[in-house]
């Protein structure tokens, strides 16, 4: 399993996620913003979580101009499976490979914590070795996690199951940290080979580092080859 | 030429920011706020002439970066 996580000015969480994807036996390999073409034989493309280019304008918005980016479209497109995390769902937004987009927390604060999460749907390569009602402990640390979309798009999400993950309290209660319609934390394309979320899994693989929930959610891309 | 281009969360989409400052103002007792909205404005200087053209550049400018039209309007201005 080749895995290649993207790297752009301000990225910061590219470290995390590849140590945690070695972890589970991939092979990473970092890819510069200025690269125009993605590794050979690349089974994933990751864009991990950071500020890219300062989040200047909105969170991702220029990033999406970076050379490697029309690699990354063109992957996606064709079927190849991309995980954007934090950061890299705002991309995908800005991208629009995923409907919607990000507002400022309902409160105005950067949110960094862990969080609950509820699992609402495992037919996806994602959350495959998860059952549905699964609670899981993840970090979330994010300014721009407001997740918004119109309800005419919002009903096509829960018609086609592309809603993955919701926030949620300890007992799988509903709970909301940053306003994000319908507490949505995590979500994919129709076709289910695009993923992005909020939360960060990569910080969740050892339990010295507070969980070790999010091992299960990458295992699952993992297996996916 | 100068082209001012202000952008603003669409109606219907809730804007985290223009409450904060509404409930602000309210705790200030400016009490005849009714609603705040926070947008952004952004000034270019452009090297153009033509006054449509230049309008037309901006337009797109917006839909490529400078607005998020899933969530965000824009409205344009020249100004000579």
């Amino acid at each position: 399993m080749k895995i290649a996580v993207a790297v752009f000015p301000g990225t910061n969480c590219e470290i995390d996620t590849k140590y945690a994807f070695e972890k589970l036996g991939a092979e990473v390999e970092l890819v510069f913003h200025k690269e125009e073409k993605l590794p050979n034989g690349t089974d994933l493309v990751v864009l991990p979580g950071g500020f890219s280019y300062g989040d200047y304008l909105r969170s991702a918005a220029i990033a999406k101009f970076s050379p490697i980016m029309n690699s990354v479209i063109d992957y996606a497109k064709s079927g190849g499976k991309v995980l954007g995390i934090c950061n890299g769902f705002q991309m995908l937004l800005e991208t629009r490979l995923l409907p919607g987009a990000m507002k400022r927390n309902a409160n105005v604060h950067f949110i960094s914590k862990f969080h609950h999460l509820r699992v609402i749907n495992n037919e996806n390569d994602f959350l495959k070795k998860l059952s549905i009602g699964d609670v899981l402990n993840i970090p979330i640390a994010h300014g721009e996690g407001n997740y918004f979309l119109d309800k005419i798009a919002l009903q096509e999400l829960y018609d086609n199951n592309q809603i993955l993950l919701k926030y949620c309290d300890e007992n799988g209660i509903d709970k909301n940290p940053n306003g994000s319609v319908d507490s949505i934390a995590c979500i994919c394309n129709k076709e289910k080979n695009i993923f992005g979320l909020m939360p960060h899994p990569e910080r969740a693989v050892d339990t010295l580092l507070g969980s070790e929930d999010g091992i299960k959610m990458l295992q699952g891309l993992l297996d996916s080859k | 030429m100068k082209a001012v281009v202000n952008i603003q969360l669409k109606e219907g989409v809730l804007d985290p920011q223009g409450k904060a400052v509404h409930h602000a103002l309210s705790s200030l007792h400016f009490d005849e706020v009714k609603d705040v909205r926070v947008g952004k404005q952004i000034i270019l200087q452009l090297d153009d002439e033509d006054e449509q053209k230049a309008s037309n550049r901006v337009k797109e400018m917006c839909e490529e970066l400078l607005a998020n039209t899933v969530i965000e309007n824009y409205e344009i201005e020249i100004v000579k």
